[in-house]
């Protein structure tokens, strides 16, 4: 068992002359619940996408549990995408048996569960969900499985702050506790109170990766006042061109 | 008691503080046993490594013992309660000084106000 869960190294993903990813190395130990952090078209979801294979690099090498991804380390990686894959005729119940035929790590007493939780029935179809519990259906089956590495695309976004609670508590309560949790979104200041650490994309490259509280001791501010500053784009004020 | 965090400092120390607290005004009595590290940062809704750290931290203050396999408890020590109490009020008592200096009155006044204040809440 390698030592860090995640290990790229010169990432480079380039989508015809335009590189997402220009250069990327980055470790992830394990055990972790860490914040992919960084304004849109930073990277972040280019980056996950490579982390579980639905993507290859273009140059550099990325490595999941040591090893290069691949069936044996999608295995290890429960994925959560930025929209919602499913076909919308089907149930929740039709979800729970996808999962557990696809996934030998799922616990599906643990999904029924969390489906309960959220009133969800096992005949509910989910045309008529609403958008927050179409999320919510999701992150439960994502966090239904034992995985090592959780790689979680925008979890909370488009959802109202209660279902952000919700979410951000099922996932403090349900990763596996040898297992790290990447979480990439721009709402730093809803989920940095869960993170250990922070890892900020900045035009496709790492500009800082350190842990929450190293960084609120050094800047006396938080890591949402700091992504504020590192990010800022001055708008334009008015007046004549 | 809710608990509340604020953006400029360490999470870890707030919480420490926090927990602190209500070890000192009886929430967690003394012997008793504190919550376990998942469910108080359930509670908090922060990162259980970030609690886990809080709570080794009041260990070392010697407010806490026990493992984190074995669960915690709350001191049974009266003397390092009390003393945990005594620096809590000294450091409100500062922190008052301090308030009244910027308004520019001196430690005299601030007796004089603290008495006042006394006998008006009787």
């Amino acid at each position: 068992m390698d030592e860090n869960i995640v290990t790229c190294a010169g990432l480079v993903k380039a989508y015809g002359p335009k590189r997402a990813l220009a250069g990327v190395d980055l470790e992830l130990g394990r055990g972790k619940i860490v914040g992919l952090l960084g304004p849109n078209g930073s990277g972040k979801t280019t980056l996950i996408k490579l982390l579980c294979g639905l993507l290859r690099p273009t140059a550099g090498t990325v490595l999941v549990d040591g090893k290069p991804v691949g069936p044996e380390t999608k295995a290890l990686v429960s994925y959560l995408p930025d929209r919602m894959y499913f076909a919308d005729w089907m149930k929740a119940e039709d979800l729970l048996k996808l999962f557990a035929d696809f996934y030998a790590d799922f616990d599906w007493h643990k999904c029924t569960a969390m489906c309960d939780r959220l009133g969800v029935g096992p005949k509910d179809r989910i045309k008529t969900m609403s958008k927050g519990t179409k999320e919510k259906l999701q992150l439960a089956l994502v966090m239904s499985r034992k995985a090592q590495l959780y790689l979680l695309d925008e979890p909370i976004a488009g959802v109202d702050p209660a279902a952000r609670d919700f979410i951000l508590n099922t996932i403090i309560n349900n990763y596996n506790e040898a297992g790290t949790v990447v979480i990439s979104t721009h709402l730093i200041g809803d989920i940095e109170q869960v993170l250990d650490e922070a890892v900020f994309l900045k035009e496709g490259q790492v500009v800082l990766h350190d842990a929450v509280d190293a960084i609120r001791e050094r800047e006396g501010k938080s890591v949402d006042a700091l992504f504020r500053e590192t990010f800022r784009t001055a708008a334009w004020e008015g007046g004549t061109i | 008691m809710t608990w509340k965090l604020t953006g400029d400092r360490p999470i870890w120390q707030q919480l420490t503080e926090q927990v602190t607290l209500r070890i000192l005004t009886g929430e967690y009595p003394p012997g008793g046993r504190l919550p376990a590290v998942r469910e108080l940062a359930a509670q908090a809704g922060v990162n259980p490594n970030t609690m886990q750290r809080a709570l080794a931290q009041l260990e070392q203050d010697g407010l806490a013992v026990g493992s984190r396999t074995a669960g915690r408890t709350v001191t049974e020590d009266a003397a390092v309660i009390t003393a945990a109490k005594e620096e809590r009020a000294r450091a409100a008592a500062k922190a008052y000084l301090e308030a009244l200096a910027a308004l520019g009155y001196g430690p005299g006044d601030a007796g004089r106000l603290i008495e006042e204040e006394g006998q008006q809440n009787g």
